[in-house]
C-alpha cells in the first residue's frame, strides 16, 4: 500500500524502531528562542551534557523583544534577563544566535524559511507550537516542550509515536478576496480545536496547490489551533522555486539530488488517510473569530451566534462564556463590531505578502479616527524588503505605526499589549482570553480584513470599502 | 523523576472546556528562567475571582484536577505543567488532552488520565457533593476510584512505563547513541546546516 507524505518523511527519519517503544526520530533542524530554552540549557549543564549538533541548531530573539527603540536596553528587567540568558547559553554551548539588531533576527518561523533552512522532507522542531508553519514545505514541523528541547539539544533525536494522518482536501478555487487565512480559520471552525489531536494534517486539493508559499505557511502555522501538532503540504514547483537560490538551499549537484528526492515525497495515489475532510473553496468568504478560541469563528457576513444555536452542552456553555468575555450580544452583525486596535504581524501573517496585501488596501486612505494600528514585520529582512518597496510610507501615511521585527502583540510578553477591555482585529493566531494582554479581546482576521477594518473602524472586508471613502 | 504508582488525594472540579495553556499560565510568567516557582501564575486571571474553584476553602490542598474536554490546548509552554505541579497537582483528568501538553506532562511526571466525558461528569458530581472525597488514581491498574465509583483511564503505555519507573528520557535515548551516529553517517549531503 502507498504511503502519505507524512509517513514518508517520518520513515526517512527513524533512527530506531522497537516493539512497544516510540520511534526514535532524527531531527534535521532545531530552532530555539529565549522563552522555552533557558531551563533546557540549565538541564544540560546540570547533567554535564553538550549540544550534539550545533550545526543543526539556531537561535533567535523574538517573543520578548520590543518593537520600538531597539537600540536602547530592554526596559523590562525580566525580559532583559531572559534575552541575556539566551546570549550566555548560546555562547557557552556554541550555537549561533541572531540577536536583536542583527539583520537575520526575527520571528523564529519567519527566519528559517526566508534563509532557506526550511526545505522539503525535513523534521523541524522548536519549543513553540507554531513550528507547524514549516510543514508548508512538505516537512514535519512540530512544537515541543522544554524537556524535549533539552532532549533534542543533547541527542538530536526525539522519541515519538507515529501520528494518524488526516487529509484536508480543499476543492475548487478560492473566490477573489478570500485568502489562506480565511480558509484556515474556516477549517478550524469546521473540525474544532480538538479535531486534529493525534493527527498530522495534510492540506491538499486545487485551492491549496494554487496558494503561494507564504499562504501555505499561514495555513500550516494554524494547524495547532485545530489541535494538530503538525500540518503539511506536498512540495511542488512552487516550493522548489521558493527554496532555490536561498542562502542555505542546496547548490549544484546537491540541488539536483535534493529535488529528485523531494519529488518522491507527495502522498501516493493508493495511500489511505485515517480521516478525510473535504472543503468546498468556492463557498468560502472572509472569515473571522467572534469567541475566545480559534474554533469559534464565522463568516464576516454572519451574525454573532447564540448559545442556543448549539446542541452540545459543552459548546453551549463555552459560547455563553465567550460572549460574556468578548462583550458581544448574540444575534448582532459581526460587521457591526467596533474595533480599537488593528495588529498586522506574527508568524501567521508577518511576511512580505501579508504586508503587501494590507498596503494595497491602505494606499491613499486613512485609518478611522481613534483607531490604533500597528504593522510589525516578522523579521528584519521582511522589514527591509517592505521599506525598499515603500510600504512603510503607505502605512505611516494612513496613520499606522511601522515597527521593528518581533512577535509583538501576538502574545503578552513584550510592551505591545491590549489594555483591559480593548478590542483588536489581529492577524495573529490565538484569541484566547488575555492572550494579547490581560482583559484584551481578540478577533482573528486576515491581513486584508485587518486593513479594511482599520479604515472603517468596524470588522470589514476590502469589498466593504467599494463605494465608500 | 519520582516514580508514580498509585496516588490518592482530593480533587477539584474545573467545569471548563478548552482550557488553553494561556489560561493555565499567562505569557507574562514565561519570562522566568528557572524551572520552579510557577504556582503563583497558575490560572492567574481566573484566580482573581474569589469564587474560582481553587479559591474555595473546600478545595484547598487538592492534588487532582478534573477538567472539561480539550485541556491544555494552544501554546507548547511546558510552564503550564510546571505551574500545575508546583501548585501541588499530581494528576489531571479530562476526556481529551492537547498533544503537546500531554507529551510535556509525561516528561515531567504529571499524569494525564483520559476518561469518557460521562466519567468526568460523574467525578464532578462526587467531588462537588463532598469535596473531601478521596480520589485514588492507580497507574498500574489504570483505574480511578472515588466514593464507590470506578472508571478505567487511558494513558500511553510507554509513558506509563516511564512514569512507573521514574526514568529520564535523555538517559534512555543516549543508550542508543551508536544508532544515532550510524544514522547521521548516512544523511544526504544536501541537508542544510546552520553554519
Amino acid at each position: 500500500m502507498g504511503r502519505t507524505l507524512a509517513q514518508k518523511v517520518w520513515d526517512d527519519h527513524v533512527v530506531r524502531r522497537a516493539e512497544g517503544e516510540p520511534d526514535l526520530l532524527y531531527i534535521d533542524l532545531h530552532l530555539t528562542h529565549e522563552v522555552t530554552s533557558p531551563q533546557a540549557f540549565d538541564g544540560l549543564r546540570a547533567a554535564g551534557r553538550s549540544v550534539r549538533r550545533k550545526d543543526l541548531t539556531i537561535a533567535t530573539e523574538d517573543h520578548n523583544v520590543p518593537t520600538t527603540d531597539i537600540d536602547k536596553p530592554i526596559v523590562d528587567p525580566i525580559s532583559r534577563a531572559q534575552i541575556e540568558a539566551l546570549r550566555i547559553n548560546t555562547k557557552e554551548f556554541g550555537i549561533e544566535n541572531y540577536e536583536l539588531g542583527n539583520k537575520e533576527q526575527g520571528i523564529v518561523h519567519i527566519i528559517a524559511p526566508q534563509s532557506g533552512l526550511t526545505q522539503p522532507g525535513m523534521t523541524i522542531v522548536c519549543g513553540d507550537s507554531h513550528t507547524s508553519t514549516h510543514g508548508a514545505f512538505g516537512s514535519i514541523g512540530m512544537g515541543i516542550g522544554t524537556s524535549e528541547v533539552e532532549h533534542v539539544l543533547a541527542t538530536q533525536t526525539l522519541p515519538l509515536k507515529p501520528f494518524k494522518t488526516m487529509a484536508i482536501t480543499v476543492n475548487g478555487k478560492l473566490p477573489v478576496g478570500v485568502t489562506a487565512k480565511d480558509l484556515i480559520l474556516a477549517i478550524i471552525t469546521e473540525i474544532g480545536t480538538g479535531g486534529g489531536q493525534g493527527y498530522i494534517l495534510e492540506y491538499r486539493g486545487e485551492a491549496i496547490r494554487a496558494l503561494s508559499m507564504e499562504g501555505r505557511m499561514t495555513m500550516c502555522n494554524m494547524s495547532i489551533e485545530a489541535g494538530a501538532r503538525a500540518g503539511m503540504i506536498a512540495p511542488d514547483e512552487t516550493t522548489f522555486e521558493y527554496v532555490k537560490g536561498r542562502e542555505h538551499a542546496p547548490k549544484g549537484a546537491d540541488w539536483d539530488a535534493a529535488v529528485a528526492y523531494w519529488k518522491t515525497l507527495p502522498t501516493d495515489a493508493d495511500a489511505v488517510f485515517d480521516r478525510e475532510v473535504i472543503i468546498d473553496a468556492t463557498k468560502l468568504s472572509p472569515f473571522v473569530t467572534w469567541g475566545t478560541n480559534p474554533g469559534q469563528g464565522a463568516p464576516l457576513s454572519a451574525n454573532v451566534p447564540s448559545p442556543d444555536d448549539f446542541t452540545d452542552e459543552v459548546d453551549k456553555k463555552a459560547t455563553e462564556k465567550a460572549l460574556e468575555y468578548m462583550d458581544l450580544k448574540a444575534g448582532m452583525k459581526i460587521r457591526d463590531i467596533k474595533i480599537d486596535t488593528v495588529f498586522i504581524g506574527s508568524c501567521t501573517n508577518g511576511r512580505i505578502e501579508d504586508l503587501r496585501a494590507a498596503a494595497e488596501i491602505l494606499k491613499g486612505k486613512k485609518i478611522a479616527d481613534g483607531m490604533r494600528m500597528m504593522v510589525v514585520p516578522g523579521s528584519v529582512r521582511v522589514r527591509l524588503e517592505a521599506m525598499a518597496e515603500g510600504l512603510d510610507k503607505v502605512f505611516a501615511d494612513a496613520g499606522a505605526e511601522w515597527r521593528e521585527a518581533g512577535c509583538s502583540m501576538c502574545l503578552g510578553m513584550n510592551p505591545d499589549k491590549l489594555s483591559p477591555g480593548e478590542r483588536s482585529a489581529s492577524t495573529s493566531n490565538r484569541n484566547f482570553e488575555g492572550r494579547q494582554g490581560p482583559g484584551g479581546r481578540t478577533h482573528l482576521v486576515s491581513p486584508a480584513v485587518a486593513a479594511a477594518t482599520a479604515i472603517r473602524g468596524t470588522l470589514s472586508s476590502p469589498a466593504d470599502l467599494v463605494g465608500s471613502n | 523523576m519520582d516514580k508514580f504508582t498509585v496516588h490518592t488525594g482530593t480533587a477539584a472540579p474545573l467545569r471548563e472546556s478548552n482550557v488553553d495553556t494561556d489560561q493555565i499560565i499567562p505569557a507574562e510568567y514565561l519570562k522566568r528562567i528557572t524551572r520552579h516557582g510557577f504556582e503563583d501564575g497558575l490560572f492567574n486571571s481566573w484566580r482573581k475571582d474569589a469564587n474560582f474553584v481553587l479559591n474555595r476553602p473546600a478545595y484547598q490542598g487538592v492534588s487532582i484536577l478534573v477538567a472539561g474536554p480539550d485541556f491544555g490546548t494552544g501554546s507548547s509552554r511546558e510552564h503550564a505543567v510546571w505551574a500545575l505541579m508546583d501548585y501541588g497537582f499530581k494528576v489531571v483528568i479530562s476526556s481529551r488532552f492537547a498533544d503537546i501538553f500531554r507529551g510535556n506532562s509525561g516528561k515531567q511526571g504529571l499524569l494525564t488520565a483520559a476518561v469518557e466525558q460521562s466519567a468526568v461528569e460523574q467525578l464532578w458530581k462526587i467531588i462537588e457533593e463532598d469535596p473531601t472525597t478521596p480520589v485514588t488514581v492507580d497507574l498500574e491498574g489504570q483505574v480511578i476510584t472515588a466514593a464507590g465509583f470506578t472508571t478505567k483511564f487511558e494513558v500511553d503505555s510507554y509513558v506509563r512505563w516511564r512514569l512507573m519507573e521514574g526514568l529520564d528520557d535523555i538517559g534512555l535515548t543516549l543508550k542508543h547513541v551508536d544508532e544515532i551516529s550510524a544514522f547521521e553517517a548516512k544523511r544526504p549531503s544536501f541537508k542544510p546546516t546552520t553554519v
